[in-house]
């Protein structure tokens, strides 16, 4: 179904850490960027849609306080608002925006670091653009920072503070099939596998609580009023958001799942593991049985790599890309 | 990232060096008491009071360049001195080793069981002798009170800070590729088969919740197989997280023998540019890490009232090695100088311990044909 292509190398090779591959497609310019954690620097490169143009960048996680040494960056993700695209990126100090290029940073937002260090480790992780003017970014406390965005310049504001998880935030996702039909715009998920639905606004609203069962959720995604969670036991779970009814739930990798993600017109569904596989499959509606269909497309292994980053390259799932923990390139895959 | 790092690093390094040495030691035919007798110091400066609590201050990751000294000199805390290439080599192989260890752990809170591995190895290395054992069981019982309780999340978290510091590190180990567990290319392999961790299913099945509309009706249950793509198979029973048992998992056990003489390659395909970038710090640290040390070094001088002790130099691997006995106190020199900018105190904390390195540090005089040098300083020992 799909077939390898010519990978891009990184300049340097990605970090163990969840979601740890962005993408970002710029279609007027027929260019896709790609972000890429390692340590204290972000891996940026745009490549453009012929594969012979590629330009790379590197971020270091630049801290308010020049004196402070340079942080680990828990991750890099894209966020694109209507009105603007902006690079966010979250580490042991706090949270940067930048414009989406890298080129200029717009906003930063310290966390509260203790004078001596408490057993409770401090970062920021979690991002996710919401509706029309909100990014939302998690924190190891358990709490759910939402932003204001502008529509230009940088008088980013924080708006409200969300507490309903204790645990460590892992991953948050907003709704991806661009319709205004749903109701529920955002998941948020934790270390003890707890999912939280909101309604997004100016004071945003929690819908529904979808308890865990103590394995982390470590990547999530919302797709027509559809949760998808994937878990540190290998198994994803299908939710219906608003109520919490389990549509489905697949055995999908043997090991710790790194990163699911969603082709929003097509409905395939892309999760990644530490097991070395990349699988696909397609989630199908059935809104008069209230099911969800799930079927497996496709498997890839990566030999010998912990995949910590896989998305689709597209809306429709045409292609995709993987990196994995020690590897320095991103391995792609288009449909034949 | 995680602040909890520090006891599991130094614990399970440690206790790759001690199997190092042991199987170095007795491969070169060094009588049995003689080898314990190094083995012991080690294992005593290790599981020391200070150094243990020290460890044990939630804290971050040290940079490598300390990581590094700590370890020399705790390789350096018994008459046994070994020059640079070996201790080089002794490096590579108990980080490797470990960074093995850590990536191919089932579950990230496995890596418990690696550490109890190594411990009950320790354990067994100390078991004529109480007073250390007393040591070593009460780092069990830290181990056991700070660890069992984190979620599986918080071991992730430490799993991902402990990779982090050995990303990049792809020296090949002849045992790992004999085994078939590292390719050429220094990855190692990940089997795409055998049981799943405790607590995942066998990849394959998916369940499907059909429901049909009206109250009464509760809904079915629709299963359909996938490929997985592995020879997977059910879980082994879960490993014994107290302070004795059945640890299950075999990560952190010796798997050095006499049969298996210890060597490495240093690859050089790779791209170890990186190295550099990837040493995060000097960071501002740099106080705690001198800490460390220091308590490393006071209980050195505790233990060892007796100065005038000579020390022996060994050549632990058979390999051509240039006989640079300097080179090792130079490399502390250049760790401690790089956080000695930062505050007066640490810097005359430093002078003493420089001052510390150098006078141990003194060459024995006369030179000694290479293979020969660890049989010939052992019959010295005693």
């Amino acid at each position: 179904m799909y077939h390898k292509e010519k990978s891009i190398q990184i300049k340097s090779s990605a970090s163990a850490l969840y979601n740890n591959l962005s993408v970002l497609r710029i279609a007027p310019r027929c260019l896709t960027y790609f972000t890429v954690v390692h340590a204290n620097v972000v891996n940026m490169v745009s490549a453009s849609w012929d594969g012979l143009n590629f330009s790379h960048r590197q971020l270091q996680s630049k801290e308010g306080n020049i004196a402070a040494s340079s942080s680990l960056i828990m991750q890099a993700s894209w966020c694109v608002l209507p009105s603007r695209e902006l690079l966010v990126l979250t580490s042991q100090k706090g949270i940067q925006m930048y414009e989406s290029d890298g080129s200029i940073m717009v906003y930063w937002h310290a966390l509260d670091n203790p004078e001596t260090p408490t057993a409770q480790a401090v970062f920021a992780r979690g991002i996710a653009a919401v509706r029309e003017n909100y990014i939302c970014v998690g924190i190891s406390s358990g709490s759910v920072l939402v932003f204001d965005i502008p529509s230009k310049g940088s008088n980013v504001m924080l708006s409200e503070v969300l507490e309903e998880h204790r645990d460590a935030v892992t991953d948050m996702a907003s709704e991806c099939s661009g319709s205004l039909e749903y109701m529920a715009d955002l998941v948020t998920a934790d270390d003890s596998g707890l999912l939280c639905v909101w309604k997004s606004g100016e004071d945003f609203q929690l819908l529904h609580k979808i308890p865990g069962f103590d394995v982390s959720c470590s990547s999530v995604k919302l797709w027509k009023g559809t949760v998808a969670a994937g878990y540190g036991t290998g198994q994803i779970r299908i939710y219906e958001a608003v109520t919490g009814i389990v549509h489905a739930e697949v055995n999908a990798h043997a090991r710790w799942i790194y990163s699911l993600d969603i082709a929003p017109f097509s409905g395939l569904l892309l999760s990644g593991a530490e097991d070395s596989l990349v699988r696909v499959w397609h989630l199908t509606m059935n809104p008069d049985a209230n099911s969800v269909e799930v079927e497996h497309l496709y498997s890839e292994c990566i030999t010998d790599t912990q995949i910590c980053g896989a998305k689709f390259c597209d809306g429709d799932g045409y292609a995709f890309a993987v990196t994995g923990y020690d590897l320095s390139e991103i391995i792609r895959y288009t449909q034949a | 990232m995680s602040m909890r790092t520090l006891p599991l690093l130094f614990i399970n390094l440690g206790g790759e060096m001690l199997y190092i040495l042991d199987q170095r030691l007795q491969a070169q035919n060094v009588p049995t008491e003689k080898t314990s007798k190094v083995m012991n110091d080690i294992i005593c400066t290790l599981f020391s009071k200070p150094f243990m609590e020290e460890l044990f201050k939630p804290q971050d990751m040290y940079s490598k360049r300390t990581q590094r000294a700590v370890l020399i000199r705790l390789a350096h805390s018994s008459i046994m001195r070994l020059n640079q290439a070996s201790m080089d080599k002794l490096y590579d192989l108990m980080t490797m080793a470990f960074k093995y260890q850590v990536l191919l752990c089932p579950r990230p809170r496995d890596l418990l069981l690696v550490t109890f591995n190594h411990m009950d190895a320790i354990r067994a290395f100390v078991s004529d002798t109480p007073a250390i054992l007393n040591q070593v069981e009460e780092t069990y019982q830290q181990l056991i009170k700070v660890y069992t309780p984190l979620s599986d999340g918080e071991f992730q978290l430490l799993r991902q800070t402990l990779l982090m510091c050995f990303q990049d590190l792809q020296i090949r180990v002849s045992a790992f590729l004999k085994d078939k567990v590292q390719t050429c290319s220094g990855r190692f392999v990940l089997p795409l088969g055998g049981p799943v961790p405790c607590g995942s299913e066998v990849p394959g099945l998916i369940r499907l919740f059909v429901r049909c509309p009206g109250e009464a009706c509760r809904g079915q249950e629709v299963c359909h197989l996938f490929p997985s793509g592995g020879a997977y198979c059910g879980a082994l029973p879960e490993g014994s997280f107290h302070m004795s048992g059945d640890r299950v998992i075999t990560l952190g056990t010796n798997m050095y023998s006499e049969s298996r003489p210890v060597q490495t390659q240093v690859s050089e395909s790779q791209n170890f540019g990186q190295h550099t970038k990837m040493s995060i710090a000097p960071n501002l640290l740099a106080k705690e890490e001198l800490t460390l040390l220091s308590h490393l070094l006071g209980s050195l001088e505790n233990q060892d009232p007796d100065k005038t002790r000579t020390f022996y130099r060994v050549n632990l691997f058979t390999v051509d090695m240039e006989e640079e006995y300097g080179n090792c106190v130079e490399l502390s020199f250049q760790v401690l100088n790089i956080q000695a900018a930062k505050d007066q105190q640490a810097e005359e904390e430093l002078a003493r311990i420089v001052g510390e390195f150098t006078e141990k540090g003194e060459p024995s005089s006369s030179p000694r044909s290479k293979g020969d040098d660890l049989l010939t300083l052992m019959d010295e020992l005693q």
